[in-house]
């Protein structure tokens, strides 16, 4: 239907984007018996974690792995609560488990795996005179409530000092739970902290073999079974405001619709910005400022016949590993993600047929989007090269003497403006805002927000802030 | 409707929120949280169910009452009967 056709049309719940949490909040207000409708500006649904094509070949955009990963039944984990929430059953998902990954710092490496007595076992080994602290810590995060932390420091990196006095086992810590979830720069709160740790070491890492293109298909036809109504190619303009209430809702097309209630995933300053009593640079101070950039290289062989076994590399080659907006250059490539989707236990003699490197590091968002398209192809060009080296300098040699050059079939990279083109996300922060509004609550008693800038970052916490907010805002005392 | 009719009408909407769990000893009497992985998230989906399969509405004040399965079947049936 073209959005002309919903010219003056009425609705109970208007979510705001097709990404995870929009999806996922579509299905909860659905499964109550909401006349819902999902609008997404962009004409694929995922929002940060997508798929593409690029000469026939399939890209996906996120996904390095899905956090929170669980065996089949582990009662009241994040992963397993969601499924049934979305009344989704656990095996559609195809999750196979990560091989291992690690932490790889100058001179000291971390295992872990999704067997969290083998990361202490790794501890004792690297940081010995540390592990017993290092056992305070992982207890206090296996036990602290996230949302309530008491007399507990606030700062992560303050909480975490008391128990590590090794700035190396601490900067190695914060790096992986850093990169899979803060959208603050240097320190995050400690419950953010303990809810990531926990996702990433206590539950683990998966991937479906095909991909995010899995999760987002099952959340789509979840939905559609249901009855939910979606619409893509069809973004928001403005939200008319009366008071405190928004009164409408403005499409790209001119069309105008009207709601009882709105859940927005586009962001918390984007969500301000599109109201009509809001000013066009209102909450400047609460913009993300981290951005990444990320190479893709295809292979036609697997990383294991070059002999890269691992599934996940955070790494850092500084003295002190920042985690910050980059300053100076147009990509800080002294940190970072390595991936090879390849290496999960896909099992039954699955495999991807080619092989896949994924190298992710911070990058200067404003930097990439003032370069001339000229100028912004040369650098992609460059700074490709220049993750590549960095990669190949921590990777072991290549098994046999293979040489890559000859293996490579294809590459791709996008950019904090690849990012910002495509979901909106001012500045292309992936993980939004610094200050989460926890209870999803705007200036307008009927707008709500749900998604990155909610609270819960990555895959699951997306789907789980859409599932929570819908529940909380809309179905709860309904 | 009888009560044990109403019991088994809450056991049947657990088995499809929550296929995961074993309803076949449930004791009537016992808190359901204290038998089966159920959270908050759960009891607002029977509240969901009840509203949709039955147009029983359930305020939230009210869901307290739907601790176990005898305090279900005594909230219930005169909802269902009424
Ligand atoms: C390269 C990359 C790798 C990643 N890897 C992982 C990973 O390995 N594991 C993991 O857990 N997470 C990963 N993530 C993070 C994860 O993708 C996100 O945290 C999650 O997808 C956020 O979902 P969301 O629904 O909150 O937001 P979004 O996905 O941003 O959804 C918002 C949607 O709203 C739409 N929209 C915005 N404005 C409007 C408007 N005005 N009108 C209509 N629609 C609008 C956007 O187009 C978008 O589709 C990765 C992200 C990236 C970019």
């Amino acid at each position: 239907m073209p959005s002309q056709a919903l010219d003056n049309q009425h609705f109970e719940v208007v979510i705001i984007g097709a990404g995870m949490a929009g999806l996922a909040a579509g299905i909860r207000l659905a499964l109550g018996g909401k006349n819902v409708i999902i609008l997404e500006r962009h004409n694929a649904s995922g929002g940060l974690n997508s798929f593409y094509s690029q000469a026939g070949r399939k890209f996906d955009v996120g996904l390095h792995a899905m956090t929170n990963y669980v065996p089949k039944g582990t009662k009241g984990t994040p992963l397993i609560k969601l499924l049934r929430q979305l009344r989704i059953p656990y095996d559609a998902l195809d999750l196979c488990p990560q091989n291992g990954s690690k932490v790889s710092f100058p001179g000291c490496e971390l295992g872990f795996s999704n067997d969290f007595a083998f990361f202490e076992s790794e501890v004792a080994r690297a940081f010995p005179k540390q592990i017993d602290g290092f056992h305070a810590l992982a207890e206090e995060v296996r036990t602290l409530d996230a949302f309530n932390l008491g007399s507990m420091p606030t700062s992560a990196r303050e909480a975490v000092k008391r128990h590590i006095s090794d700035p190396l086992l601490e900067d190695m810590i914060f790096c992986p739970v850093m990169y899979y979830g803060s959208a603050e720069e240097h320190d995050m709160d400690y419950g953010q902290f303990a809810i990531m740790f926990r996702s990433l070491f206590f539950e683990g890492f998966a991937r479906p073999l095909d991909g995010v293109r899995v999760i987002i298909r099952l959340l789509q036809d979840k939905y559609r079974s249901l009855g939910g109504v979606r619409k893509m190619r069809c973004g928001i303009q403005k939200i008319h405001t009366n008071g405190d209430r928004a009164s409408a809702i403005e499409l790209d097309s001119g069309a105008t619709i009207t709601a009882d209630k709105i859940i927005s995933t586009a962001g918390a300053v984007e969500t301000a910005r599109m109201c009509d009593d809001q000013s066009a640079n209102a909450a400047s101070d609460n913009i993300g400022q981290l951005s990444f950039t990320e190479t893709i290289t295809v292979f036609d062989k697997q990383p294991t016949d070059f002999g890269w076994d691992e599934t996940i590399i955070f790494f850092n080659t500084a003295e002190r590993f920042r985690y910050a907006r980059v300053e100076d250059e147009l990509v800080d490539p002294t940190s970072g993600v390595i991936c090879f989707p390849n290496n999960y236990q896909y099992g039954n003699d699955r495999q991807l047929d080619e092989g896949f490197l994924r190298v992710t590091a911070m990058a200067n968002h404003d930097k990439w989007c003032a370069l001339n398209e000229d100028d912004y192809l040369a650098q992609k060009a460059y700074w490709y090269e220049e993750l590549q080296k960095v990669t190949l300098g921590l990777l072991p040699k290549p098994k046999g003497g293979l040489n890559l050059d000859e293996h490579r079939l294809a590459t791709d990279m996008f950019t904090p403006r690849t990012v910002r083109k495509y979901t909106g996300h001012l500045n292309g922060a992936i993980y939004g805002a610094p200050n989460k509004i926890k209870d999803g609550r705007t200036h307008l008693e009927n707008l709500y927000l749900a998604g990155t800038d909610q609270g819960f970052l990555g895959i699951v916490g997306a789907m789980l802030s859409g599932i929570s907010m819908a529940n909380l805002h809309v179905l709860q005392g309904d | 409707m009888t009560e044990d009719q109403v019991k088994q009408i809450v056991i049947d909407i657990i088995n499809d929120i929550a296929p995961d769990e074993d309803t076949t000893d449930l004791k009537s009497e016992v808190n359901l949280r204290d038998q089966m992985d159920l959270d908050s998230m759960d009891f607002l989906d029977i509240v969901m169910e009840l509203r949709k399969q039955h147009s029983i509405e359930v305020p939230e004040e009210d869901y307290p009452q739907l601790a176990s399965l005898d305090s279900c079947a005594a909230y219930l049936t005169p909802k269902f009967n009424a």
